[in-house]
């Protein structure tokens, strides 16, 4: 930041925040500090994702550390007139600690950032994007920097094992490790791939890294290009972050303007640079190998492994893949070193994971945490607990190839490791909470609805397999399931598990596996009593009137759409189920508590 | 290449590195299923998507089951090809499969010849545990293949052929996950594709969602029809394949039974695709003379390279790959057309009979047959030269319904006059076999020197892609062979920047030549039914009598009565095609 201001006000420039007009409420800021020709003294930053996208959009004051959330563009005046000019917190928009109920005054004493270590997202929300000085100045390509001019690439790779630092995307693979297999094979041209094909309902970190600091994965493929000798590198993006996409190209061709990409970098003889690609938004394509297919121009599926990426790849050549978050991790280990880093974590995790929090949580929003956190710790203390003050169920870990975790697993440090015990998977990091309401047969449902749409179709069994995995559930949800559906969901599950060619199909049973692990009883409330334990699957529904409580008002009956409910005046009603359609119109015009859900 | 240990059921078994599982129980008698697996060894033929999961068996120490056909072995590697884990697997994907794929077997035109039902027999599958809903599609109708696609598995055998062998790109998977299925672009019919009917696809289809359009039951009535004089004509490669429908060893050359069984079926004049075959060489070989002999003379806007044009899937693929050079190839029909052309004038006008009447029935190794009997220029007022071109698979069909006991058949001959053919005529059958056959005639008219051996092995042979240079008395003649579409593109390629320096290619769509072409039995794989095929074709020629087709007495006798000389008026009318660049034909009907 320029040290001529002496006020910054750091404005969240996410997705989120902006479909919420932040990119309004900045130039209002700007209006507003120019009538009172305040702009030589206040600056108005652009910044990436904050993670709070639970209370955005979010302004974030510097140097107090304000955070104003949820403010609006009509805002903008008031932030000026108060806080900028006469010192005055707008107490209106600052956080209120929902346990508490006390206004929380800068973003250090919030819990959702106390128990935070940022170390992927360590400039999201503190720089401007755009401008590459702005990275610069946070160490930003000292890196790159210190590796081609002070290290080979093998003692750059040996820092990188011995960080421990592992992959990002879900199957946790040593990064040092695939660096060095993709440098020692063979090959006259090898390609750096950065797989941005963020893919998990709800996980967005990826997209939030590369809105908010794009030049730390720029950096970190130079990096990796240098260790493994490619001078070329390729971005992976889905066409639908165009906000993550215009960034990025701004971050390169910054970079090359400067001469940080390009020919002879720091006049060094290492040459690189990077092109971005586009995916259309396949789940698969966050495979590496139908990733790669997708970047030749094929069909976006999966081929067998062996042979590997980091052997045979893009057109055939070696190929290092890495995830965003992966790369964004990498500039910090060169700069602070591998034994800063890999005192953070469990033993066989280190750093730091993002996860995205989403579902029936009050602080729904990014967070990174060191490994090892408990799931407790991220649901009640960063994400503030349940919704409503409803009673916890479940958390689903790893997006549609993970599994859902339940109380018993709340004191879990979280690790690769641990949570493939538990039956689920780190997958890129989405963490769904689930409350008292939500019916598990259902949740697996969605799930494999997700993955029935998302197989690119190649393999047998998933393409099948899944299909009827849903099939299943479906008829389960609708009250015609029957107990043997039970042995026929856990063999198919094995079976696909056991047979599917990529990790798509090899992990899309888990959802399945795991909430009949957890919730067994709410599969055979389903199957042997129609009935759903949460009162969600509309089919096991019945609406019904006590009638000691009904006076006959008829208003249930005039209201009811299809006519179903019949009675006398000042009669108790009844409800002819076959003519219910469940819409629940009855039950609020109801106003002595007659009708109730069975 | 270092050999490696591994232990498969109990057994150790030394094999290459690089061998895969597949290959290495093989090696020890283990057979392990296979579904999408296809290998034609010594055609440089190979799908191996590891799709079905059909193969899967258990590496001890690995997560989860490998498939065999794709996984190479490591030293030290316990495989289990049958365990309980592997075989309920195994059962539980083939139920998954059917689960998704009609049970109509009973009236399915691949039943007892698809690998899934043999699967499905072989793992005793007498339920379907997994039952819901099943894709369906639109049926596709061209004039020479059905696609039902509700019966594709997604092996991508097709899409293979279609697009690394044949470089056509006419088939690929569309869609995503439960819907997907192989399919023209935009799902439109192979009659808006750049298809070119070689029916390779349909020779590797496993199941019965690719076949070729059945036409028995018209010839069936029409045979019964008093009115109609129906005659049929019989390809090359035919006799040397059909006998597999009944059992035969492969290569068996079945001649003379096919004759007597197409007059068994009442065929009013049994003739034979290779006295055409032969006229294809007066004419072909007369069109290639008069080029080098133009060449020759410093004529430098002759066409050289001539490229043969008696494959029609050949010429379909040039139309729509390579319109700019539609002026190379021979202007000969192919000996099909060229024989339905003559039945219908010179052998209907000594019947006495008018063309209506008379019914020309083809029987070819071929599917794109079907597609070229259709073409408008081979008809007159509305009457096509050739009314019907059966496969060898629709032939066997005909005379198993018959109850005709193939076997049991004696021998006997063509009739005549378009029954008499040379040993030139049967190995068009062959790759190779056309340009050895026009090398015969061609030497002997350009040197006016009798032909002492006849036999140009150089020519012959499956390597892809084959040159050669014959001797003209001094005048060396460079000759260039493919088979296979993709084959035939890298030649043209060379053929268009203008430096291939060839005087005459031969290109057939079906690696091998006819023998493999896609009307067939099939050869699920089986390379070693190809190359007895072609055994067969070379012996048949070396028992003729005759073998340069110009020595055809009644081939001189056609030129004599009613012909005049090769390239002459008549014979442009009757013998000689133009062709059309369909690079923009393709359109998409909304």
């Amino acid at each position: 930041m320029d040290t001529k201001y002496k006020m910054y006000l750091l404005v969240c420039g996410g997705t989120g925040c902006r479909s919420s007009q932040s990119n309004v409420l900045e130039e209002r800021l700007r209006k507003h500090l120019k009538e009172n020709k305040l702009e030589n003294e206040v600056q108005v930053i652009t910044t990436g994702c904050f993670g709070f996208c639970e209370k955005g959009p979010i302004v974030k004051v510097q140097p107090d550390n304000t955070f104003y959330t949820q403010v609006t563009p009509e805002d903008a005046e008031e932030i000026i007139k108060e806080h900028v000019i006469k010192g005055r917190q707008v107490q209106r928009l600052l956080y209120k600690d929902p346990d508490k109920k006390e206004i929380v005054h800068d973003s250090k004493h919030m819990g959702f950032y106390r128990k935070q270590l940022r170390i992927a997202l360590r400039n999201c929300g503190f720089i401007n994007p755009e401008n590459i000085n702005e990275y610069i100045a946070r160490d930003g390509y000292a890196a790159v920097a210190k590796c081609i001019t002070e290290m080979t690439p093998q003692q750059v790779i040996e820092e990188m094992k011995k960080s421990g630092l592992r992959g990002r995307g879900g199957a946790g693979f040593p990064t040092g490790m695939k660096w060095e297999i993709t440098s020692k094979s063979p090959g006259d041209q090898k390609y750096v791939v950065c797989n941005a094909d963020e893919g998990d309902p709800g996980a967005f970190m990826d997209r939030s890294i590369l809105e908010g600091d794009p030049h730390s994965v720029v950096e970190a493929m130079a990096i990796c290009g240098y260790c493994i000798g490619a001078d070329k590198g390729l971005i992976y993006i889905r066409a639908e972050y165009p906000l993550a996409i215009k960034r990025l190209k701004i971050a390169i061709q910054q970079a090359q303007e400067i001469g940080l990409l390009g020919k002879g970098i720091l006049g060094t003889k290492f040459n690189f640079d990077i092109e971005i690609r586009y995916g259309a938004g396949a789940f698969v394509c966050g495979e590496e190998t139908a990733l790669i297919r997708s970047m030749e121009g094929g069909r976006g599926e999966s081929t067998l492994k062996p042979p590997f990426p980091s052997v045979s790849g893009y057109l055939g050549k070696p190929t290092n893949v890495n995830n965003v978050e992966t790369f964004a991790n990498v500039p910090v280990i060169i700069n602070k070193g591998a034994d800063w880093f890999n005192k953070i974590g469990t033993e066989k995790s280190k750093g730091t994971k993002v996860f995205a929090l989403a579902g029936k949580i009050n602080n729904v929003g990014l967070i990174e945490v060191p490994m090892g956190t408990t799931l407790r710790e991220v649901i009640f203390e960063i994400g503030g607990g349940i919704k409503d003050g409803k009673k916890f169920k479940a958390v689903q870990t790893g997006g549609p190839s993970g599994g859902c975790l339940t109380e018993k697993h709340l004191d879990l440090p979280i690790d690769f490791d641990n949570l493939v015990k538990a039956g689920s998977m780190m997958g890129s990091g989405g963490m769904v909470v689930m409350d008292e309401d939500d019916c598990m047969v259902s949740i697996a449902k969605f799930y494999l609805d997700f993955t029935v749409e998302e197989s690119c179709g190649k393999c047998a069994p998933c393409r099948v397999g899944n299909k009827r995995l849903y099939e299943i559930l479906d008829r389960i949800t609708h009250g015609n399931g029957k107990m043997e559906d039970i042995d026929l969901l856990r063999n198919l599950s094995k079976v696909i598990k056991d047979t599917a060619l990529c990790g798509l199909g090899q992990t899309s049973p888990n959802p399945v596996l795991s909430t009949l692990e957890g919730f067994y009883d709410e599969y055979v409330a389903h199957i042997k009593e129609h009935r759903c334990p949460s009162g969600r699957c509309k089919d096991l529904m019945k609406y019904e009137i006590n009638p000691e409580n009904c006076v006959g008002c008829t208003a249930c009956a005039r209201n009811c759409p299809v006519n179903a409910i019949t009675g006398e005046r000042k009669a108790p009603h009844t409800i002819n189920q076959e003519l219910c359609i469940k819409c629940g119109a009855c039950i609020e015009k109801c106003k002595f508590n007659a009708i109730f859900i069975r | 290449m270092k050999n490696i240990k591994v232990t498969i059921d109990k057994k150790e078994v030394e094999v290459k590195q690089g061998t895969t599982i597949l290959d290495a129980a093989k090696s020890v008698g283990i057979t392990i299923p296979t579904l999408c697996y296809l290998h034609l060894k010594d055609f440089n033929i190979t799908n191996r998507p590891a799709g079905c999961r059909i193969c899967v068996v258990e590496v001890e120490g690995r997560r989860n089951l490998a498939p065999a056909c794709a996984t190479e072995c490591t030293e030290g590697m316990v495989i289990n090809t049958h365990n309980i884990r592997v075989l309920n697997a195994r059962k539980t994907v083939l139920e998954l499969i059917l689960s998704d794929h009609p049970t109509d077997c009973l009236i399915c035109a691949k039943s007892g010849n698809c690998e899934l039902q043999t699967l499905a027999h072989e793992f005793g599958i007498r339920e379907i545990e997994y039952q819901g809903e099943q894709s369906t599609y639109k049926k596709d109708m061209s004039p020479s293949i059905i696609r039902d696609v509700d019966k594709c598995i997604m092996c991508r055998r097709c899409e293979m052929m279609c697009n690394e062998i044949q470089t056509v790109g006419a088939l690929s998977a569309v869609n995503r996950g439960f819907t997907s299925v192989v399919a023209p672009a935009f799902e439109q019919d192979l009659s808006c594709s750049p298809c070119t009917y070689c029916g390779q696809c349909v020779a590797v289809c496993p199941t019965g969602a690719l076949t070729e359009v059945d036409h028995t039951n018209q010839i069936i009535r029409l045979l019964a029809d008093p009115t109609k004089t129906v005659v049929v004509q019989t390809a090359p490669a035919v006799r040397a394949a059909l006998g597999e429908e009944f059992g035969l060893k492969p290569g068996t050359s079945v001649t003379g039974k096919m004759v007597s069984a197409l007059r068994e079926l009442g065929f009013d004049y049994v003739f034979d695709t290779d006295f055409a075959a032969d006229l294809t060489i007066m004419e072909e070989g007369s069109e290639l003379l008069d080029r080098i002999a133009r060449y020759l003379k410093g004529d430098t806007t002759v066409k050289l390279p001539i490229l043969t044009s008696c494959c029609p899937g050949w010429v379909n693929f040039f139309e729509h790959q390579f319109p700019d050079m539609l002026d190379v190839p021979s202007t000969a029909r192919s000996p099909q057309q060229m024989f339905g052309s003559i039945a219908k004038t010179y052998f209907a006008d000594k019947l006495k009979i008018k063309r209506q009447d008379m019914v020309v029935v083809s029987i070819m190794p071929c599917l794109a047959k079907k597609f070229e009997r259709s073409r408008e220029e081979f008809s007159t007022d509305g009457n096509p030269d050739v009314d019907f071109s059966l496969s060898t698979r629709e032939l066997a069909q005909l005379i198993k319904q018959a109850n005709i006991n193939f076997n049991a058949l004696p021998e006997s001959d063509y009739d005549a006059p378009l029954g008499e053919s040379t040993g030139a005529a049967v190995i068009f059958g062959a790759s190779g076999g056309v340009i050895e056959a026009a090398t015969r005639t061609a030497y002997e008219i350009f040197t006016g020197k009798t032909l002492e051996k006849v036999d140009f092995t150089e020519l012959r042979g499956l390597e892809s892609i084959r040159e050669a240079t014959v001797d003209f008395n001094g005048t060396p003649i460079k000759i260039g062979i493919a088979h296979g579409l993709g084959n035939a593109r890298k030649l043209l390629e060379r053929v268009r920047a203008g430096n291939s320096g060839f005087h005459a290619i031969e290109i057939m769509a079906c690696p091998g030549g006819c023998i493999g072409g896609g009307g067939q039995p099939l050869h699920h794989g089986d390379s070693s039914i190809l190359f007895a095929r072609q055994k067969a074709i070379y012996d048949e020629d070396k028992s003729k009598a005759i073998r340069k087709s110009h020595e055809n007495p009644y081939i001189q006798k056609l030129y004599k009565e009613f012909l005049g000389a090769p390239l002459s008026e008549k014979s442009h009318h009757l013998l000689h095609t133009h062709y059309f660049d369909k690079k923009k034909v393709i359109e998409i009907d909304e």
